[in-house]
């Protein structure tokens, strides 16, 4: 069975995604313990211009979103679009392409943001050489998917490729768009755009890469594998219509919302804001038709860790998209933006609902792929029990030290002045910063663990794979 | 897997054929963007000076760029400063720091007047910032003596204890070179959208500007501009 499904698919490469999916989850988390450190105790920027809190800060959300993020997309979608097209994948020289592209991609950014080679724009930073093999091994992957939809046994297109594509659509027109500038040199450009426009631009980029890369793409992998992993149908065929719809057209417009009193035009940032608000709305209903799936059989929670996993970002992603609305509507961001509360909103996102959900799918992926159970169990609840905690932590400590900051801001004394330094604040800071080192040190762990854990698994498959293939133990 | 319910027929027809399913999501998607991102350009309300012309400098001919004083309006950077904000750009000082003032009272009192979209014309990229970590510094522009902020820059915490913000030693070490400079500048000057108006006297005076200066002698002119170039008349609503 495994072996004639390892023909007709090709799983090999998928394997290749799914384990550097790993290993950039471990180094991402790992900078970002370390930045998070730096604004805990200062010292650690050690007068080394490379290791600076402004030239990490990239690498960290770089490494994350684009390697760690990327890699599990690419392996999740390049995988499920095999098994619900019924087909391999269309071209398997172009799946290597985009893993090494993507892979050369990753290690220029490692390369060139210590050294201040930027083009500041927020999660946009890499200079435009990368900004362009970027546009080229994007269009590849999505082509070689698209293509692969195109050749499909099936009548119908699966739920999770729509997301998936409109993710790969939607990533290419933000890139390139936001990415327009001119060259002085090799390692230098500067935006087309400027001041107002540019502004725009950038959070219309900057909230999509959330709302389609890290939403839209992770809904995919939520819509293949909750219900594998269940082994039960998705909830509602028709909840996901209207979910995916209203997301596809609403996510677009809510890029406004970072800018609300700025001198944007008041109107945008409104209309920004208002659609926040319904958005509540399909992204609940994407959260909904995930849990449900487990309606009726919610004891498998119990003994399915990898469930728990995907289930429980879920959990996150219901909460994250009901705080984003409420951090959008005027009177909240007045006090809310500028401040930490917007750094543990990403992070309840990124730490919740994203690197929980692409864990459970890659512990599927694994079994899968290797055709054989995790090496252990233990170690997998161990890490859903490190990355749920590590994750409260973090995301406690900076609700705290957030609407602290921005209640201290604004505070009068009652003489009419302001009561509080800005200096104060950053004093008043200090004890939540290192709790959140201590939060994320706890999640990064857990990645550790399941690194280790996915390596003995490896291990211990293939080892049985030569055992079993062996005509020694056939005759045993 | 999915249970039965029959789609309409758009969706039957998105998720049947692939061209139809790219075109469509291609349309849904375009939408948002196109209403928010493209009256920008086009409406006259969006830049204040449009209303208000004394935001934007009025240069005479034959005026150098250090014939401006502060308040004259809005004008492209130096050479100098321009180099300094390179060197913000390439140290991800707008990581920490915001380049925008909101109308509240609080950020009028510890800041200055509100922010002005007008302000940030020659912005190239924007630098609003999205987080204070470090405090707002669009008008900190003539708030502390050149000394302050070398000492400032090079031991933050020599002068504000509570900082967490990293010692740029390496700046005081580092030439601007002249011809770079120049580089920079024309890239601005040949903008597509709002291009930095430089003259080629501006652009012939680079040597002379830069003879001898560092990267820190250039953050610290770029943040002592920063803000001071409008002179705002506290009687005037500059948004309506």
């Amino acid at each position: 069975m495994q072996a004639s499904l390892d023909q007709k698919y090709n799983f090999e490469i998928i394997k290749y995604f799914a384990v550097m999916a790993i290993v950039y989850l471990v180094i991402g988390t790992t900078v970002g313990v370390y930045i998070a450190s730096e604004l805990a105790w200062p010292f650690l920027n050690f007068d080394i211009a490379e290791l600076t809190f402004g030239r990490l800060r990239p690498l960290h959300t770089n490494a994350v979103i684009f390697a760690f993020g990327g890699m599990s997309l690419m392996a999740t979608s390049y995988y499920s679009v095999q098994r619900t097209c019924g087909v391999r994948i269309w071209s398997d020289k172009l799946a290597w392409f985009v893993f090494i592209g993507w892979n050369i991609v990753i290690l220029s950014a490692v390369i060139t943001l210590p050294l201040g080679i930027t083009q500041s724009k927020e999660y946009a930073e890499l200079e435009w050489p990368i900004d362009i093999l970027i546009a080229v091994v994007w269009l590849a992957y999505s082509f070689n998917f698209a293509m692969t939809l195109a050749i499909r046994k099936t009548k119908h297109i699966y739920v999770s490729n729509w997301f998936f594509m409109s993710m790969m659509v939607m990533i290419t027109l933000l890139h390139v768009v936001n990415s327009l500038a001119i060259p002085v040199d090799m390692f230098n450009s500067y935006s087309i755009f400027s001041g107002v426009q540019d502004a725009m631009i950038q959070w219309w980029w900057g909230h999509n890469a959330v709302g389609f890369y890290l939403t839209a793409g992770f809904l995919g992998i939520m819509y293949y594998f909750v219900p594998k992993q269940a082994g039960r149908p998705v909830f509602s065929y028709r909840l996901s219509v209207i979910h995916f719809w209203a997301l596809t057209f609403g996510y677009v417009w809510l890029g406004a919302h970072h800018l609300q009193y700025t001198a944007l035009p008041d109107w945008t940032g409104s209309v920004g804001a208002a659609i926040s608000l319904a958005m509540i709305i399909p992204s609940w209903g994407g959260a909904i038709n995930g849990m449900m799936t487990l309606s009726g059989a919610w004891d498998k929670l119990r003994t399915d860790y990898i469930l728990r996993f995907l289930i429980v970002s879920l959990a996150f992603y219901a909460m994250s998209t009901f705080e984003g609305p409420v951090m959008a509507a005027k009177t909240v961001n007045a006090l809310s933006h500028y401040t930490d509360w917007t750094i543990g909103h990403v992070h309840s996102g990124a730490l919740g609902w994203v690197a929980m959900v692409a864990a459970g799918a890659l512990y599927h992926l694994v079994m899968q792929l290797w055709n054989t159970k995790m090496y252990s169990e233990k170690l997998v609840n161990m890490h859903f029990w490190m990355a749920t905690i590590g994750a409260v932590i973090y995301i406690i400590s900076m609700w705290v030290s957030g609407i602290m900051q921005g209640l201290m801001w604004r505070d009068y004394d009652e003489f009419g002045t302001l009561t509080y330094t800005f200096a104060e604040s950053v004093a008043a800071m200090h004890p939540y910063y290192a709790m959140r080192a201590v939060g994320g040190l706890i999640y990064w762990a857990g990645g550790v663990v399941m690194l280790y854990n996915v390596i003995m698994t490896i291990r211990m498959a293939t080892r049985e794979k030569v055992s079993s293939s062996s005509p020694a133990t056939a005759a045993a | 897997m999915l249970k039965s319910s029959k789609p309409g027929p758009i969706q039957y027809k998105f998720e049947t054929n692939i061209v139809a399913m790219v075109l469509i999501t291609l349309a849904l998607v375009s939408v948002g963007g196109i209403v928010e991102i493209v009256p920008l350009f086009y409406l006259k309300d969006t830049m204040e000076h449009n209303q208000h012309k004394e935001i934007l400098w009025d240069r005479q001919e034959g005026q150098t760029l250090n014939d401006w004083q502060a308040g004259d309006g809005v004008r492209p950077y130096k050479p100098l400063e321009l180099m300094g904000r390179k060197v913000y750009l390439r140290e991800g000082c707008y990581l920490c720091h915001s380049q925008m003032i909101r109308p509240f009272r609080d950020e009028k009192e510890r800041y200055g007047h509100y922010s002005l979209a007008s302000e940030s014309i020659y912005d190239h990229p924007f630098q609003w910032g999205s987080k204070r970590t470090g405090p707002d510094l669009a008008r900190v522009g003539g708030k502390y003596s050149d000394e302050w902020h070398a000492l400032h820059l090079e031991a933050p915490r020599s002068v504000v204890p509570e900082s967490v913000m990293p010692n740029y030693t390496w700046l005081r070490k580092a030439p601007i070179d002249a011809d770079n400079t120049v580089k920079h500048m024309e890239v601005m000057r040949n903008m597509p959208h709002n291009p930095a108006p430089y003259t080629d006297a501006d652009i012939a005076s680079v040597a002379a500007e830069v003879e001898g200066k560092t990267e820190l002698d250039a953050i610290i002119a770029y943040l002592q501009v920063l803000g001071t170039m409008v002179k705002f008349d506290e009687s005037k609503d500059y948004r309506q």
